[in-house]
């Protein structure tokens, strides 16, 4: 073994199982200590956005409130407005960032984000379709925004078929644009009303949040975050290619369909209650990933997902007085910045190797 | 699951194997028995199906027809999981994920002997200790994959393989991209473990010499059929180099440890030999008329 002598830190002790053992507890403290602190954060921006702002409550009175006491004026606009506002940008700040961070991971390339590939505007475009040309309202429109959301996923990966990552990426891309134009189209068909309607939708909006949205949203994570959990193995496995993922034995074709499936799901459902609120599934998992050393974490990049939104939240319903601006808007002016400078910083690491 | 050097060698054979990729069939109709405990090496000259054999006898490739035993099961139809507890393969040119430690890396290939109901374990911190210190990269443990050098990068592979603990281990050209220093290091450590552990060894390799050097047993491909397979010393002739890669060649014992070392002939050889026989006759010239 002499022969191997030849890195630098070779001449180190021969590693034990104890080292080892030390080794792998130290970046799993720290993330969990960075989860509890995002945790921490986000519990924080929940109460900041349903506490202040143009209409402040004291903490005393909100509990009141949540005990189910009404106080005239406050009631109605905590209770009907600012707390399923927040929940909502909660519960689709955490889905678009697992379903980003899966779509990432899966693919292994950053642009691979579900907003970027075309599934957040297959669902966009199916809900504006049901929306605007069959009058549909409720949950009819999740159903259509997942309808759409599905058939893309099926279409491009059908397009896809043995060209790899990058050619998924591209497709999904081409069919981004179409679906837009398809948007386009529509709204250029509606009436001047509805159009409206749509459009604030389509920008990313909390502003009609209620609780059926909620209601819809949360039983949807409740079943979909298990089976996240439960593929997040084979999506380490599948990060590293298929080949070594099968070799590792994971059952690569069935571990693909299943978090496929559950990305999909979670781009489609807050893309129904919320509209595409732009660039969020796609920060989350590189911002996580970041956050926690470089290894991918799906509870940390639901948790910047949330945060993501919430903030953006805040600023944009408090930012101009008097008007409240679609979150999307928000998400999307810091989004981009953030793209650059990803773009350029890991362009400079590849240089460095 | 320590280390069982006394755990009886496994057998991988492929019987009646076709391959291919949709309608191109690549190997067809090919028997091979990987010989128990022993390192096999694999060449041929570019896309004679090597590296499409490999991948169909670690089930990376499904079989058009034929079947692929590991100890006499069908690998097929055994749990995918289950297979990878006994069969490693290493594709060619893998890649992680950016960002990812190599303790990380190689703590991944215990997660075939790991499940819902299994967490980490003591044993597997202890293959993964092991495993890094046969491949020399313990040092390496803490930093991340994309600063590591090829060769670094490449034993870093292995010790992920390695951590698998598997009976039967395929690699699929391991020294691609290495410099030699590199590629004789990399085939030492698959050769030590092979004789420490008694593993069934299979890799595809471009380099003669190395392979005759390193190989128990070599199979020479052509054109998705074996044609010679045995012994280096007694397959590896001029006339199979003729044969499989069209190349005049000498063969010659390999001046450091006897194995058939091939030296290519190549159309600047008889340059060089007509450049050197000139030089000699007028040598001969000037020196019998000085005489």
């Amino acid at each position: 073994m002499s022969s191997l002598g030849t890195t630098p830190a070779d001449g180190a002790a021969p590693a034990t199982a104890a080292w080892v053992r030390a080794r792998r507890k130290g970046p799993r403290r720290r993330r969990a200590l960075i989860t509890a602190i995002l945790a921490l954060a986000v519990f924080g921006l929940l109460a900041v956005n349903i506490l202040l702002g143009s209409y402040t409550v004291s903490i005393p009175d909100f509990l009141r409130m949540l005990g189910g006491r009404g106080i005239p004026g406050a009631s109605f606009i905590i209770m009907e407005n600012k707390l399923p506002q927040a929940l909502l940008g909660l519960l689709s700040g955490a889905a678009f960032g697992v379903s980003g961070a899966i779509f990432q991971s899966m693919l292994r390339n950053p642009l691979a984000s579900p907003d970027i590939i075309g599934i957040s505007y297959g669902a966009s475009a199916s809900a504006v379709a049901a929306v605007v040309l069959f009058g549909v309202r409720g949950a009819g429109v999740s159903v259509a925004a997942i309808v759409g959301a599905l058939v893309v996923a099926l279409l491009i990966t059908a397009l896809a078929r043995g060209r790899g990552g990058t050619g998924l990426i591209l497709i999904g891309i081409g069919a981004a644009a179409f679906m837009q134009a398809a948007v386009t189209f529509l709204l250029s068909r509606a009436d001047i009303r509805s159009a409206q309607d749509a459009m604030v939708w389509l920008s990313g909006s909390l502003n009609s949040a209620n609780w059926e949205r909620v209601g819809i949203l949360s039983l949807a994570l409740l079943v979909l975050l298990p089976l996240t959990a439960a593929g997040s193995g084979s999506l380490n496995g599948l990060a590293l290619g298929a080949d070594t993922a099968t070799g590792l034995g994971h059952n690569v074709p069935r571990a693909r369909l299943l978090l496929t499936l559950v990305g999909v799901l979670l781009a489609a459902l807050p893309t129904a209650a919320a509209g595409p609120i732009a660039f969020v599934a796609f920060l989350s998992g590189p911002m996580a990933k970041r956050l926690n050393g470089g290894a991918v974490s799906l509870p940390l990049a639901a948790l910047v997902g949330a945060a993501i939104v919430l903030s953006a939240n805040f600023a944009a319903v408090n930012a101009v007085p008097g008007i409240s601006l679609p979150v999307g808007v928000v998400t999307g002016a810091l989004g981009a910045p953030f793209l650059l400078w990803l773009l350029i910083s890991s362009n400079r690491a590849n240089l460095g190797s | 699951m320590t280390f069982q050097s006394s755990k009886p060698s496994a057998t991988l054979s492929a019987r009646q194997l076709s391959l291919g990729y949709g309608e191109r069939a690549i190997v067809a109709d090919l028997s091979l028995t990987l010989p128990a405990g022993k390192v096999t090496v694999i060449v041929g000259a570019n896309a004679c199906g090597k590296s499409t054999l490999l991948r169909g006898m670690a089930r990376l490739l499904p079989p058009s027809a034929g079947v692929v035993h590991l100890n006499g099961a069908d690998i097929h139809k055994l749990p995918t999981r289950e297979l990878a507890r006994e069969l490693g393969i290493l594709p060619q040119t893998p890649t992680a994920p950016d960002g990812i430690t190599v303790a990380d890396l190689v703590g991944r290939g215990r997660s075939p002997h790991q499940g819902w109901f299994r967490q980490w374990t003591a044993d597997d911190d202890a293959a993964v200790a092991s495993a890094l210190n046969v491949t020399g990269t313990a040092g390496l443990a803490g930093r991340s994959i994309d600063e590591l050098s090829g060769g670094q990068r490449q034993r870093v592979w292995i010790a992920m393989a390695l951590a698998q603990q598997t009976q039967v281990l395929l690699l699929d050209e391991p020294t691609t991209y290495l410099d030699l220093a590199h590629q004789v290091e990399v085939l030492d450590v698959v050769s030590e473990l092979n004789a420490r552990r008694g593993i069934t060894v299979a890799i595809v390799l471009h380099d003669l010499n190395l392979a005759a050097r390193y190989a128990d047993y070599l199979v020479a491909m052509k054109a998705g059929s074996i044609v010679a397979q045995g012994a280096p010393g007694e397959v590896l002739t001029a006339e199979l180099v003729r044969e499989v890669f069209g190349l005049e060649s000498v063969v010659v014992p390999d001046p450091v440890v006897g194995t058939p070392m091939v030296v290519p002939m190549g159309r600047r050889a008889a340059l060089l030999a007509d450049a050197a026989a000139s030089k000699l006759s007028s040598q001969t010239v000037t020196e019998s008329v000085r005489a």
